[in-house]
């Protein structure tokens, strides 16, 4: 069986986000003055194939853990996961 | 002679600058390709500066997965020489040779210009030949070489001795106005456990010849050169 997965992935709470804060700083000129926390992070989606949801739920976590990620300055989270037709 | 050998990936582009710094300084240069496990017997590695794999994902994240990676990791566990330069520093800290991660720099520019930086720990095999406190004039050119790690991490690396360079003034004084980049307490490089693996955003390589400009990084590879064949157990 075929799912699809979808990865959100972001800089730690506590890191400076270079990117939020300038997507941040950049609101207030175009009128929205009253957005703030902006922060930025990465969306990946894959297609596993595996006999069970927790086996393709593992692998992906395991690629978030070791590819996807790096633990040092991010976290990331598993969005499951919808099932393809065969 | 010492043989350097300097691992090219798709999108280095500082490898031939390296290539070029050690023939220089009178070191043997040899060129790895990122495909090939075989280090061919090389005395030291240089993980030189670029994009690779045009630095998708993170800096230096997919790099480290590069078979010529995991023979560069037995050859730093057996005491072999590694240096990492600017992405190099980024590979060796995504391969968790070095502590922390580099993002992007705090002023979300671009930043290609000359620094100084002070040598901390003479530990490392590429800084044994200096004094602690020693200023070097070397460039840097980079988009994400902030240097970060968590507190605990932080501390660790500080009480360890393990910071190699910080960014200073000319006269060696570390404060805000010359942390080129934003990194935690201006650091600019490290070293690991044992001294033979450092890494450093600011490039030696272009710093070698009196020509070109000042030649800051001239000891740091000299000693690599010098120093190698000792290295190895």
């Amino acid at each position: 069986m075929k799912r699809r997965f979808e990865v959100i992935i972001s800089l730690k709470e506590g890191l400076l986000d270079p990117q939020g804060k300038a997507v941040e700083g950049s609101l207030p000129t175009l009128g929205w003055d009253n957005v703030e926390h902006v922060r930025v992070g990465k969306h990946v989606e894959m297609t596993v194939e595996a006999d069970s949801e927790e086996a393709a739920r593992a692998q992906v976590e395991e690629i978030a853990t070791r590819v996807l990620s790096n633990p040092v300055i991010e976290v990331f989270h598993i969005i499951t996961a919808e099932e393809l037709p065969a | 002679m010492t043989k350097v050998g300097v691992i090219t990936f798709p999108g280095s582009n500082d490898d031939r600058d390296a290539l070029h710094a050690v023939e220089l300084l009178g070191g043997e240069p040899v060129s790895l390709w990122h495909a090939d496990a075989d280090l061919h017997g090389v005395d030291a590695v240089i993980l030189p500066g670029g994009f690779s794999y045009g630095d998708y994902l993170r800096t230096g994240a997919l790099a480290r997965f590069a078979p010529a990676l995991a023979s560069v990791r037995d050859f730093a566990e057996r005491g072999g020489p590694v240096l990492g330069i600017c992405n190099g520093f980024q590979i060796l800290c995504e391969s968790g040779l070095l502590p922390g991660a580099l993002i992007r720099n705090r002023s979300l520019r671009f930043i290609c210009c000359w620094v100084d930086i002070r040598v901390e720990s003479t530990d490392a095999l590429i800084t044994q030949d200096l004094r602690a406190g020693d200023v070097l004039r070397i460039p840097v050119k980079h988009g994400e070489g902030q240097w970060v790690a968590s507190e605990d991490e932080v501390k660790r690396v500080e009480d360890e001795g393990l910071v190699a360079f910080r960014y200073c003034g000319p006269d060696g004084s570390i404060d805000d106005e010359h942390n080129v980049n934003g990194s935690v307490g201006n650091i600019a490089g490290l070293r690991n456990a044992r001294g033979n693996v450092a890494g450093l955003m600011p490039h030696p390589e272009h710093a070698v010849d009196a020509d070109l400009g000042p030649t800051g990084g001239k000891p740091l590879l000299a000693a690599l050169i010098a120093h190698a064949l000792e290295s190895v157990g």
